[in-house]
């Protein structure tokens, strides 16, 4: 069987490597078949081998693949156990069908094979990343999703937008990053292992083996890591701007998969969170209160793909609320949920952008409810299960977080509420986004004319919906099966539970209550007096997400640039070089004078040896012969 | 062999060492003002066979005088060297002479710096 697991990997990249090579030759469509093909048969070999959890005679194991960095005691090692296991279902999964989506949707592009190589290169790199079983083969999955994130944002490199946009994600996640590499070299001074299992059964057996202090600065370097990867307050500029991508690459990267991995990396060292009381709170209040921030911007923005960017940091903030109060399996299962519902929304509006011609303003569309009738209806599942509408699927994940955080008391009291204002936005500009789409008067472009999307992207779209409605049933209060699939895999961390059945159900009333609301007080505005795009005032400090780009750009990017450009025009053009052409000149100078010496007169070099010579002799003379 | 030479000062018709230091060093001196004054390459290389020569006399003479064999093992080494010397030397001069019809060095002075 472990020759399965590392085939879960070496698909994907060897679909990488082929298409590397010979994308173009194998051209449209047959391109997209063999990406879609290597992935779909990773998901179906991780399904196979996730059965034996299922049954029960398996609680995670190592596949050691080769000696890596002997002197550090690093191997190339893979870690297949329930949370590994989950997290391939999901990339793998949700990845399949994004490709699939990605046959229809880049027809015609004329980079089609580069860019299934690409999506090829970012689902093997995401494998290589949860399946690693140390924190170095995570990090180097870490840094090719970075890598490829930043190929495909750039995919239409011809924009100068999109060029900047994947420099922008690039050089941000460099600053997460860079914590998360100081945070592993903290960890392996303490410990001598960067080893999950290594270092988590030394915390377990060895209490005290770290000082609280050490094990808070780990976690909060760590947190900036998963901030940078994750999206997370102060690093999240960079999604936003990742919509500059194919739509497909949105929903494949910037919701479902790669933007989890600082959720996933949280709750892989929940073990060390636990140390970390400060740690924890520092978490949950970061996606808290990023949680509350993009939900707001989302509120005002037109683009259609943004309002899902901002609504995907959101989430993800829920997601860090969840693991920071070592809700782990309920900041899981929302990763999951949101996997489902937030790829379909980004298909969705991938197929209504298909629709409309390339259009992405909400401004200029409305009314297509009867135009693209699969992708509304879809739409609309995705719409009520973020919203949190019972029964589907965002409704259990949501509320878990929020009912675990509500649990845990204290301070936390003040993150549950504000996780709660957040649902009730959350629904209203979900609601506002779906209104403004497909009810009302068309406000269409002359020449429009909107048509559904092929099968191949609507496909992918029905199964998406299906799993956005009934997803939500794998981990119910009454039958948590996820919670128990997980165990051995958070079996070392004491998680915070959930709160008595009688709370939970007014807990999840309440919640139910907020979004209806949210999506009530929307339509009142949107449909029932038919507002349309607001502007001025409030309503372009959201669209422009509260100038955060701007402040950054004043305050961390134009200094910056200013120190570099003293540096490399003062510094090292003046003093630098300075130093070297002189010396350089100087060489040149004395150079020239003694080139008078070579008179080219062979007389002259004659009389220069022969005086030579002489004063050789004389020199000899005077002392002695003691030169001898 | 050193029987040899110590019956050649033992006869008493032998000429003193330094007479022959004295010649080597007008020879030589003769030479060194031959190649520093005269222009002609060729004369120039006249005048270098001359110091070589002179060099030669002093190491035979020597090695007569201390009864050694090195000098003279030295000799037929710098006169392999210069008949080298002279054969390369001489094609070069012969070069520049059809390429510039004339072998005056002064002429010659292309690398000046």
């Amino acid at each position: 069987m472990d020759a399965l697991i590392f085939l879960i990997i070496a698909l994907p990249l060897a679909g990488f490597l082929t298409l590397l090579f010979f994308g173009k030759r194998i051209g449209e469509p047959l391109a997209g078949y063999l990406a879609s093909a290597t992935v779909g048969t990773s998901f179906v070999l991780a399904a196979i081998s996730v059965l034996e959890f299922i049954r029960g005679d398996e609680h995670g194991r190592t596949v050691e693949l080769f000696e890596w960095i002997p002197s550090l005691g690093l191997d190339a090692t893979l870690l297949w156990d329930p949370l590994s296991a989950m997290m391939t279902l999901v990339v793998t999964g949700v990845g399949t069908l994004i490709h699939i989506y990605s046959i229809g949707y880049m027809h015609g592009d004329p980079r089609y094979g580069r860019f299934f190589t690409y999506l090829n290169l970012f689902i093997a790199s995401m494998l290589i990343l949860v399946l690693g079983a140390n924190f170095g083969v995570l990090f180097i999955g870490w840094e090719l999703v970075g890598l490829s994130s930043y190929l495909l944002i750039s995919f239409w490199f011809e924009k100068p937008s999109a060029a900047a946009a994947g420099k922008k994600a690039f050089v941000v996640n460099r600053i997460g990053d860079f914590g998360f590499l100081i945070a592993l070299m903290l960890i392996f001074a303490n410990f001598g292992s960067l080893d999950f299992g290594h270092v988590f059964e030394e915390i377990h057996e060895h209490a005290g083996i770290i000082s609280v202090g050490t094990a808070t600065a780990i976690t909060l370097l760590l947190l900036v890591g998963a901030a940078g990867k994750s999206a997370q307050l102060p690093l999240y500029v960079w999604l936003p701007d990742a919509m500059e991508g194919p739509t497909p690459v949105s929903a494949l990267i910037h919701a479902a998969t790669m933007v989890t991995a600082g959720v996933y990396m949280v709750a892989r060292t929940g073990v060390l969170f636990e140390l970390a009381p400060v740690s924890q709170g520092v978490v949950a209040t970061v996606g808290a209160l990023t949680a509350l921030f993009a939900a707001t911007i989302a509120m005002g923005q037109r683009d259609i793909k943004r309002v899902l960017a901002y609504s995907t940091i959101s989430q993800l903030g829920y997601m860090f609320m969840g693991v920071g109060v070592l809700g782990l399996v309920g900041g899981v299962f929302h990763l999951v949920t949101h996997a489902f519902f937030k790829a379909l929304l980004f298909l969705g509006a991938g197929s209504v952008i298909h629709a409309m011609a390339g259009e992405q303003d909400m401004d200029k569309m409305g009314g297509l409810r009867k135009k693209i009738p699969v992708t509304f209806a879809t739409m609309m599942v995705a719409w009520l299960a973020i919203s949190g509408i019972f029964p589907l699927s965002g409704f259990w994940s949501k509320d878990e977080i929020l009912a675990i955080v509500f649990n845990r008391g204290g301070g936390y009291l003040l993150l549950w509420v504000i996780g709660l204002v957040t649902a009730g936005l959350t629904a209203f500009y979900m609601s506002r986004m779906m209104f403004l789409t497909f009810w009302g008067a068309p406000r269409w472009d002359d020449g429009v004319t909107p048509h559904e999307s092929p099968p191949s992207m609507t496909l992918p779209l029905v199964v998406l919906a299906g799993l956005s409605a009934v997803g939500g049933l794998i981990n119910t209060p009454w039958k948590p099966t996820l919670e128990h699939f997980l165990e051995p895999a958070f079996e070392l961390v004491h998680q915070t539970h959930l709160p008595a059945g009688g709370t939970q159900v007014v807990l999840a009333i309440v919640s139910v209550g907020v979004g209806i609301v949210g999506i009530l007080v929307a339509y009142q505005r949107y449909v029932r007096r038919d507002t349309q795009l607001e502007e001025g005032g409030i309503w372009d400090t959201l669209l422009a997400g509260y100038h955060v780009d701007d402040i950054y750009g004043r305050t961390i990017v134009a200094p910056g640039k200013a120190a570099s450009e003293a540096l490399a025009f003062t510094a090292d053009a003046k003093v630098v070089d300075g130093g070297v052409n002189g010396l350089g000149a100087l060489v040149k100078q004395v150079g020239g004078m003694m080139t008078r010496l070579q008179t080219g007169f062979v007389r002259s070099y004659g009389l220069g040896i022969l005086a030579g010579a002489v004063g050789i002799i004389i020199w000899m003379l005077i002392a002695g012969g003691s030169l001898i | 062999m050193m029987p040899l030479f110590a019956q050649v000062s033992s006869s008493g018709l032998s000429v003193e060492p330094h007479w022959y230091m004295a010649l080597a060093a007008i020879l030589f001196a003769i030479g060194a003002a031959g190649l520093l004054l005269r222009r002609n390459a060729l004369v120039m290389f006249m005048s270098i066979e001359l110091m070589l020569n002179a060099v030669n006399l002093t190491f035979v003479a020597a090695d007569t005088g201390i009864g050694s064999i090195e000098g003279q093992i030295s000799v037929l080494f710098v006169m392999v060297v210069a008949a080298a010397e002279v054969t390369v030397g001489l094609a070069i001069i012969v070069a520049v002479f059809r390429k510039r019809a004339t072998a005056s060095v002064d002429e010659l002075s292309g690398l000046k710096g």
